[in-house]
């Protein structure tokens, strides 16, 4: 974890994206609908990099579908309509002509279940950095190394990086996972519920890496758990029905919402 | 009361237990009396020779020459048919689960059509196929053969591969593409997840299809020859089987049954490295 600390080493400067402290997600008039319903309805918001921002809110609400637009994972659903922008590090994503895999990439999608690939775990993290260029086994190697450290895991599987990844347990796979994202040196890391099907040591894990690695890359998180996002949360922001009721720091919303839906969420009246 | 129902629960227990393993038994026994049955009657005629050689003059008298015209037949027919069947399958597999919508009425009527075809026994296959070889003119042929061996085992592949990819995790396909892989770099994990599947579909469809008897008698034929090309008839295992144990000499019925036990060996050796392969694939699966 030290390597963290002491600002990244980053094998694959060649992607190196994150150059730009400042950059950030901005979202400006989404909207958003599948089939017919409308599930995100204008949101506006700004997510700031070297940050956790928790995306809260009660079920149904929209989180997971603003998540998945920020790396544009919802245009392979059926009868999806999409309108407005999404701006990353100053480029809209929706722009026509803005390179799907560059935007995926600058996106780290870490979801609600774990799910490595079919493959050993040292290609889980390799099958990332090949497709966008990076060869040589001592590179790769390099590569491989540097990332399971940084997600805690070297130590674990350093004995059996050519082992099946299905054999880890869900705790290890889901941090294997967060190593295959961080591979292709993403820029923000979109977590999905990342840790409500792990047990409460894996996710602890799980926090307390994401807690570590904002001093490098911008966190969105979606999350159930209140008190996950009163642990760890910078910047909150609530959502209820599609809409974004209130967004601020985490001591704004949490200690002074102004929203009558957030009051009533924060105090468990509705989750 | 309490007690009384605990001992019907017992009972069930039991009676369901040896139902199952009498069923098992039953079928085990089953499988070793036709292996018996063909070991014992067909080992004395078994040789290298048998193998090695191309039936004789007076083969069908018992005498000299082998069952390689047989042997290599049922590999050509087989060989051909399973990657034909292959070449024409997976893309009926990918289009009925990626592009049609899992509730489209096409889907649910090629799937019923398939599971129609898969109980069609292939002796309507051969049929079929004879009276459009009269109304051509032609004469039985390898690739006759070939043809109908795939047609009738194209179900088999379809059904088997369709529910491979069906139960398919998304999941996967979303991981990859969200490390920034295109759609045709997501192949590399798709196939790793579905090749045991693939696997398992081909050595279904190689073990129907180097069986079958009735679709190539009538159109590959038979020979004492290997065919040298596509247009020459083609002999087969099975058929080899059928024909010699309708003879009254001993020696060559005591043969028949060297065919089978031949038939039944290479069974075996496709499925056991068929079993290797596949489970060299799967290690990978996720599940």
């Amino acid at each position: 974890m030290d390597i963290i600390k002491q600002g990244m080493f980053r094998p694959n400067q060649k992607f190196c994206t994150n150059a730009n402290a400042d950059a950030k997600i901005e979202v400006q008039d989404l909207n958003v609908n599948i089939g017919t319903n409308h599930i995100l309805k204008d949101v506006n918001l700004t997510i700031h990099n070297q940050a956790i921002t928790c995306i809260i809110g009660p079920s149904g609400c929209g989180k997971s579908t603003l998540l998945r637009s920020f790396n544009r994972l919802l245009e392979d659903t059926a009868k999806t309509k999409i309108t407005g922008k999404v701006i990353v590090d100053g480029d809209d994503i929706y722009e026509k002509g803005c390179e799907i895999t560059h935007v995926r990439r600058k996106m780290g999608l870490l979801s609600q279940k774990p799910c490595p690939l079919p493959m050993s775990i040292f290609d889980n993290i390799s099958y990332g950095c090949k497709i966008h260029g990076i060869r040589g086994k001592k590179k790769l190697a390099m590569v491989v190394k540097h990332y399971l450290e940084a997600a805690g895991l070297w130590n674990e599987v350093k004995d059996r990086l050519h082992t099946p990844a299905n054999r880890m347990s869900l705790g290890q796979q889901q941090r294997l996972c967060l190593a295959r994202g961080l591979a292709v040196e993403p820029q923000f890391i979109l977590a999905d519920e990342s840790t409500s099907a792990l047990d409460p040591i894996s996710s602890k894990i799980i926090e307390d890496l994401f807690v570590k690695l904002k001093a490098e890359y911008g966190i969105v998180m979606v999350t159930h758990t209140l008190r996950q996002a009163l642990r760890i949360a910078d910047y909150v922001v609530f959502m209820y029905m599609g809409e974004v009721i209130e967004q601020g720091t985490a001591e704004e919303v949490f200690k002074n919402p102004q929203h009558e839906l957030t009051q009533k969420y924060l105090s468990g009246a509705f989750s | 009361m309490a007690y009384n129902r605990f001992k019907n629960k017992y009972v069930e227990e039991v009676v369901a237990k040896v139902l199952m393993i009498a069923a098992t038994v039953a079928l085990f026994v089953f499988a070793s009396s036709i292996i018996y049955t063909i070991i014992a009657n067909g080992w004395n005629a078994m040789s290298w020779e048998m193998i090695s050689q191309l039936p004789g003059g007076g083969f069908y008298i018992g005498k000299e020459g082998g069952l390689l015209n047989a042997i290599v037949g049922s590999m050509y027919i087989v060989g051909a048919a399973t990657i034909l069947g292959l070449i024409v399958s997976i893309p009926v597999v990918f289009y009925l689960n990626v592009y049609l919508n899992p509730n489209s009425k096409l889907g649910y009527a090629a799937r019923l059509c398939f599971d129609v075809l898969f109980g069609i026994p292939s002796i309507v296959y051969g049929a079929f196929a004879f009276t459009i070889m009269i109304y051509l003119g032609a004469k039985a042929s390898l690739l006759g053969g070939i043809i109908v061996v795939t047609l009738l085992i194209i179900p088999i592949f379809i059904r088997s591969m369709d529910e491979v990819a069906r139960s398919f995790p998304r999941a996967i396909v979303d991981a990859a593409v969200s490390l920034g892989a295109t759609k045709w770099e997501t192949i590399r994990v798709v196939v790793r997840q579905i090749m045991p599947g693939i696997a398992t579909a081909t050595l279904l469809s190689i073990g129907r299809a180097i069986g079958d008897a009735a679709a190539v008698m009538l159109t590959a034929g038979y020979t004492d020859s290997i065919p040298t090309s596509l247009s020459q008839p083609a002999a087969t295992l099975p058929l080899a089987v059928f024909f010699q144990l309708q003879s009254p000499i001993p020696q060559v019925q005591e043969r028949a049954y060297g065919a089978a036990l031949v038939l039944t060996i290479i069974v075996l050796i496709i499925s056991i490295l068929g079993r290797i392969i596949t489970n060299r694939f799967s290690k990978h699966r996720i599940k």
